[in-house]
């Protein structure tokens, strides 16, 4: 892991420490999705740990798949737009696309906070 | 810390990987002549000098059920199994499952030309609520699916059935249309012939403006109803580089898939025979110096009703039956059943002929379907059965089917082709009295009317 993740893209807000809405115990297995190491992807793989570290600290398992080494992988969680996150459980499947420059649409994305409490703006 | 499997992810280095390396075009320079991807299907490689363009993207837009997946569907199955060519299609609204037993009643068998890798069929889902957007994106997933399901089989052809479908899946608009453009360019850039299809939209040939970024070929598919009668027809809106019938081109789509009727100007140029057939009754045969019609001829037999114009068919057809060759009886007013038994009475066993396959009498209403279609299917079966006689009893039942110029029009591509193929036919037309005629005619012209009335 040779990746340091730039923390001033993650967004000011999303970095204040918040109460956890999900017992310890639960893990998410995360998948992310890229083409190639292009700065877009390395800016949301970037993003994407800032994120990870601040609300699901000890909670997640991230998993990177690069689609040019292994194209074959796209087909099952059906891939079209990149980068893009994926979150199997629990279900339902949620997928994000995008960079992840916005933390609460992650947040939203993977079920972490409901639409309507998102006080941040 | 929470990340694992993705030990080589630390190596920042930008390393094309090899397949990557392999997706650029391999098939040369593009010439200046444009070659052809010939498509397979019947008549439609004809009016367009070869089919499709070679290396470049078609788009064929219609309506829903218009046959657009069909088309496309054909196009890949006749490059693998006629050309060795192997497909790739890339289904937005059927899954592979689908597509397999939609085309299964035609005769095609799907399944067994992916084990054979010479089709791969990748169905894209596209939902969008499942999926949440976060910043900035690309459709590098699809690109990277298309160029390994292109990869993994070495394909040449390319189908994406419907590209459309991606936008209800993704807000972007912009995004979304930039991405298009990149990736007509991409498979045009991977030498690879595709088919594009796009749902026919309000003022526009497709619901997103597809046609804007397919600049090469432009294909219009089309099921029209007139006076409850349904046609399809085909029409090529663009082809660069080629010259291509302009006209719109009736087309089927039965139990063997798609064929399109190349039905008009066919030339004066048919061979001319000398030799001489049997009309089937000696008295006649005697009229006609000795020998009967000309091969190839078309001859018309005209009669008020009752006067014997199916029986004096009927001996036409008993006497090319006797010399061994085929004869196709088109037969628009009566069953097979009835001909057989109407003409049993006068001696003439055409049951035994269709038996020894020498026969085949076709049988349909002329209302069932509209001229085009009957031409349509004329045509078929004569390239199915290649008989050398050929009898239409009676043309003037046609008229029920369509207006004057219409059945004047159908009947002369008919002769044309008839002609061509130096098929001797034997017509009958049933002589109504003047005042008939006249009703018949001034009908035949208000309905017109009311036709171009409604498709203005």
């Amino acid at each position: 892991m040779t990746l340091t993740p730039r923390s001033r893209t993650a967004g000011g807000a999303a970095r204040r420490p918040r109460a956890r809405p999900k017992p310890a115990d639960t893990e998410y297995p995360l998948r992310l999705y890229v083409a190639g190491k292009t700065p877009k992807s390395l800016q949301a793989f970037a993003n994407l740990r800032t994120i990870c570290e601040q609300h699901l600290a000890g909670q997640y398992r991230l998993e990177v798949v690069d689609l040019l080494e292994n194209p074959a992988l796209a087909r099952g969680d059906q891939i079209l737009a990149l980068p893009a996150l994926v979150r199997q459980l629990p279900p339902p499947v949620k997928k994000i696309i995008g960079d992840f420059s916005s933390a609460e649409r992650v947040l939203v994305g993977l079920d972490l906070r409901p639409v309507k409490k998102g006080r941040e703006r | 810390m929470g990340c694992g499997g993705h030990a080589s992810w630390g190596n920042v280095a930008e390393v094309p990987s090899p397949q990557r390396r392999r997706h650029t075009p391999s098939r040369g320079t593009p010439s200046r002549q444009i070659t052809k991807a010939p498509s397979g299907i019947a008549g439609f490689d004809q009016i367009t000098g070869g089919g499709l363009p070679r290396g470049r993207a078609t788009l064929v837009c219609g309506g829903a059920g218009c046959g657009k997946t069909l088309f496309a569907m054909e196009f890949l199955v006749n490059g693998a199994v006629r050309h060795g060519e192997a497909g790739v299609f890339l289904a937005f609204e059927e899954t592979e499952h689908e597509l397999i037993s939609n085309v299964a009643s035609l005769g095609f068998d799907v399944a067994a030309l992916v084990a054979n890798k010479l089709l791969a069929i990748d169905y894209i889902k596209v939902d969008r609520s499942e999926i949440e957007e976060a910043g900035d994106y690309d459709l590098e997933g699809l690109f990277v699916r298309l160029g390994h399901a292109i990869d993994s089989i070495g394909a040449t052809r390319v189908v994406v059935d419907t590209l459309e479908a991606l936008f209800s899946g993704f807000d972007n608009e912009a995004l979304l249309r930039a991405e298009l453009r990149r990736m007509f360019r991409w498979l045009k850039d991977k030498g690879v012939t595709a088919v594009i299809t796009g749902e026919q939209g309000e003022g526009m040939l497709t619901r997103y403006g597809l046609e804007e970024y397919v600049s090469d070929c432009v294909i219009s598919l089309d099921n029209r109803v007139a006076d409850q009668v349904s046609t399809r027809r085909l029409r090529i809106v663009k082809y660069r580089g080629t010259a291509h019938g302009s006209n719109e081109y009736p087309f089927l789509i039965d139990e063997r898939g798609f064929s399109v009727l190349p039905v008009t100007s066919l030339g004066l140029d048919y061979p001319v025979s000398t030799e001489r057939v049997s009309a089937g009754l000696p008295a006649l045969d005697a009229m006609l110096e000795g020998g009967g019609y000309y091969r190839g001829s078309s001859v018309m037999v005209s009669g008020a009703a009752g006067t014997g114009k199916t029986s004096l068919a009927a001996l036409f057809a008993d006497a090319s039956c006797r010399r061994r060759e085929r004869t196709l009886y088109f037969a628009l007013e009566e069953s097979n059943a009835q001909i057989v038994r109407n003409m049993r009475s006068i001696g003439i066993d055409l049951d035994a002929w269709q038996r020894k396959k020498l026969l085949h009498v076709h049988a349909a209403r002329p209302t069932v379907f509209g001229l085009e279609m009957h031409l349509a299917t004329m045509h078929k079966a004569v390239e199915d059965f290649h008989p050398r006689t050929v009898v239409v009893d009676p043309i003037s039942s046609l008229v029920t089917a369509g207006s004057r110029h219409e059945v004047k029009s159908m009947l002369v591509r008919l002769f044309d082709y008839l002609k061509l193929k130096q098929i001797t036919e034997e017509m009958t037309d049933r002589e109504q009295r003047a005042t008939e005629a006249h009703a018949a005619l001034s009908r035949t012209r208000s309905r017109s009317r009311n036709t171009n009335g409604r498709r203005s």
